[in-house]
């Protein structure tokens, strides 16, 4: 390190990093760090989107809107807010949704899962560890990625316009099933790109391993849904590798939302151990005996084996679920036989149901109270952005003290990487960024 | 677009040899409408050829200074920061294009106009004091004029498309203002209300979806808002005499553009 003057080493001693409005993320958010010498006396992650009340106005709609309603609490994952909402009310109701339209939900969700992991591997994680300030920059320099990394996500939107009607807001998705069913024929014309996707999304998870990652890893708790046979879109048990084994009606037991003053989003906890990791990487940790082999695969050459705890080496675990995601959707179309009904009858009744799905981001647990016409009482819905809020604060006061030689610029940038990390989504989280860096 | 057929604007924003310079900006929403920007996978590196996207936080760390040719603003009015916020958009903005029904009607979060917000609070955060909003979330043309409003939850991308288009050639877009039914008819898809229930809001709702619900076999819930003199009342009357009870009719209007004035009155009109 260069010898400083004095002047430089006071103000080396305290400063501030701020990013004000914290860009390629979906929403509105900012960052404050105070540095004391060494030390990160304060970490905010604020959250400044403004709040939209869903849970409020929820009261008093008929249980049958659920999912079109939710679906605006985010643009970029509406898919998983129509699943998690259909789920609740059918636990409700006591209803099971099987066979073929419980397999053409979780085409519509490797739709999602595709569209949404390509968006943020290519255009607004990966300009990161090369430098550039948007995708838009990247292409010149690397044109032919960009261009892959685009038919990449058409795929997935295409898969999520032909089952639900549009790419952003789908409106085919009801309690029960769906309004209406494709034929097999119609996704069959999926198929040939979807094999092109699956060679694609190969060539995306070398990309990404070939990526410069800073040395920095947690032992962090990772929670994600696991289920017996499959790797978990909508269905499973809550389970951590710190031991938590629970039922998704169980959740409230054990987690809880905190509201701090310099956030719209609400923290969510663990009751028993605070801080936990949900999303793509405690999903693949949690669950990579599910992969499909080429899955399993691309991964260990990839360097990642069954699991890692390198935040930033999550744009590679979101690559080798772009690849699991088109092998699945292949593998659902191949099985498909258009079912006799679009849904299954639906009763209302009292109660109150549960619903837990993998949104791309992480679990997306919602909960609602219905009287006996399906009218909501009350709901509940914590998405996945608000329950990696503090491991995120927490992440930065571990990556920033060993960092402190770097230029402002420098750190400040690399700071915002390490919130991409998390692919945070604000809107989803206020339904919830902001950066500054201050030196006290 | 041929390099020929330019028109005045163009060939104005030509003369000073730049690119028009192109800024995104986002308010109350789900972010959604400006998605569909990045949801143009065919289009975008095509766009980004013809405009410079100067300012466009979901998509970019780099920001150019204003003035900007054209602002597309998505969301709503919601706190007394973008209050004021909104001023300074439209004062840096040459064209100013709303994006979404939450920019032009106040979305889905206007339905807290109809209650008090302070319950609202109440029922989300544990501790009010920290949550600063207004009572009500307005679209953007409340606070600023407007040059174009865009309408859609979400917004079609052939539109969006077609606005940009328009607007960088000097010309009106080519957006319709008539009903859904026109779009309907035109596919030849059997009519809902007849087929399927009641409850369709095809004949009052703008078109530019193409009709989509009525293709999956369910009704048009508004996601483009009232369309030009739309007989809201006539339809309930009819609604009523097939046993269409007040709640329903509330809540049908009570949707993503809750607060465009034709659905708000009729939505006021059932309630009790």
């Amino acid at each position: 390190m260069p010898k400083h003057s004095e002047k430089r080493v006071k103000r080396m001693k305290s400063r501030t990093l701020k990013v004000d409005y914290l860009a390629r993320v979906e929403g509105e958010g900012g960052l404050l760090v105070k540095v004391s010498g060494k030390k990160v006396t304060d970490v905010k992650f604020n959250i400044f989107e403004p709040p939209r009340f869903f849970e409020a106005f929820l009261r008093g709609r008929l249980y049958s809107e659920a999912p079109d309603i939710t679906a605006r609490i985010c643009g970029i994952c509406p898919v998983a807010y129509q699943m998690s909402s259909v789920h609740a009310m059918e636990n409700a109701f006591g209803i099971n949704v099987d066979g073929q339209l419980r397999a053409l939900r979780r085409l519509l969700y490797c739709g999602e899962w595709i569209e949404s992991h390509a968006l943020h591997v290519f255009m607004l994680h990966a300009p990161d560890f090369l430098g550039y300030a948007d995708a838009i920059q990247m292409a010149k320099d690397h044109g032919p990625v960009v261009q892959m990394a685009l038919k990449l996500k058409k795929i997935g939107n295409d898969i999520v316009n032909l089952i639900g009607g549009r790419e952003i807001h789908p409106i085919n998705v009801r309690v029960g099933g769906f309004y209406k069913l494709p034929t097999k024929q119609e996704l069959e014309t999926l198929v040939e790109r979807l094999k092109w996707a699956v060679d694609a999304s190969s060539q995306t998870v070398k990309f990404t391993a070939k990526l410069p990652f800073p040395e920095f890893e947690r032992s962090y708790e990772y929670v994600a849904l696991r289920h017996e046979h499959e790797y978990p879109f909508n269905e499973g048990r809550l389970v951590s590798n710190k031991g938590l084994n629970i039922d998704i009606q169980e959740y409230e037991n054990h987690f809880m939302e905190e509201h701090v003053s310099h956030s719209n989003a609400l923290h969510s906890i663990l009751k028993e151990r605070g801080a936990y990791f949900v999303g793509p990487l405690a999903r693949y940790n949690l669950n990579f005996d599910k992969l499909t082999p080429a899955a399993q695969d691309a991964a260990k050459s990839a360097g990642i084996g069954k699991g890692t705890n390198n935040p930033f080496k999550s744009i590679i675990v979101r690559s080798v679920e772009i690849l699991y995601a088109c092998e699945e959707a292949l593998h659902i179309i191949k099985d498909y036989k258009m079912p006799e009904k679009a849904a299954v009858d639906i009763e209302p009744k009292a109660g109150i149901g549960y619903g837990c799905t993998e949104a791309p981001r992480g679990i997306l647990y919602h909960r609602y109270r219905l009287n006996e016409k399906g009218i909501i009482l009350d709901a509940k819905i914590i998405p996945p952005t608000s329950q990696n809020q503090k491991t995120i604060e927490q992440d930065l006061r571990e990556y920033i003290p060993s960092r402190m030689n770097l230029s402002q610029e420098k750190l400040t940038w690399q700071c915002e990487q390490a919130i991409r990390n998390y692919d945070p989504c604000i809107s989803c989280a206020t339904h919830f960024l902001k950066i500054k860096i201050e030196h006290e | 677009m041929g390099k020929k057929d330019t028109t005045t604007v163009k060939a104005a924003i030509q003369k000073k040899t730049r690119k028009p310079k192109l800024a995104v900006w986002k308010f109350s929403s789900c972010d959604g409408c400006q998605l569909s920007l990045l949801d143009c996978e065919d289009e975008l590196l095509a766009v980004t050829e013809h405009i410079d996207i100067a300012n466009f936080p979901e998509a970019s760390r780099a920001v150019v200074k204003g003035p900007y040719d054209i602002s597309l603003v998505e969301g709503s009015i919601t706190t007394p920061h973008d209050a004021e916020r909104i001023h300074q958009v439209r004062r840096q903005s040459k064209t100013l294009i709303t994006i979404g029904a939450c920019a032009t009607a106040g979305g889905i979060q206007a339905l807290r106009n109809f209650k008090d917000v302070k319950q609202f609070i109440t029922a989300v955060y544990a501790n009010p004091k920290f949550i600063e909003t207004l009572n009500k979330s307005t679209p953007i043309a409340d606070h600023v004029f407007v040059d174009f409003e865009l309408r859609g939850c979400p917004v079609s991308k052939l539109q969006l498309v077609e606005v940009l288009n328009a607007y960088l050639n000097g010309r009106k877009p080519n957006t319709p203002s008539y009903a859904v039914c026109v779009e309907c008819k035109r596919r030849g898809i059997t009519c809902g209300l007849v087929a399927h229930g009641p409850t369709c809001l095809g004949p009052v709702t703008q078109a530019g979806c193409d009709a989509l619900c009525p293709s999956y076999h369910r009704g048009c819930f508004g996601c483009f808002g009232p369309k030009e003199t739309p007989n809201t009342s006539a339809l309930c009357t009819y609604w009523k005499t097939l046993g269409v009870k007040d709640d329903e009719l509330v809540r049908l209007f009570r949707g993503f553009n809750a607060y465009a004035e034709a659905f708000r009155k009729e939505s006021e009109a059932h309630e009790k």
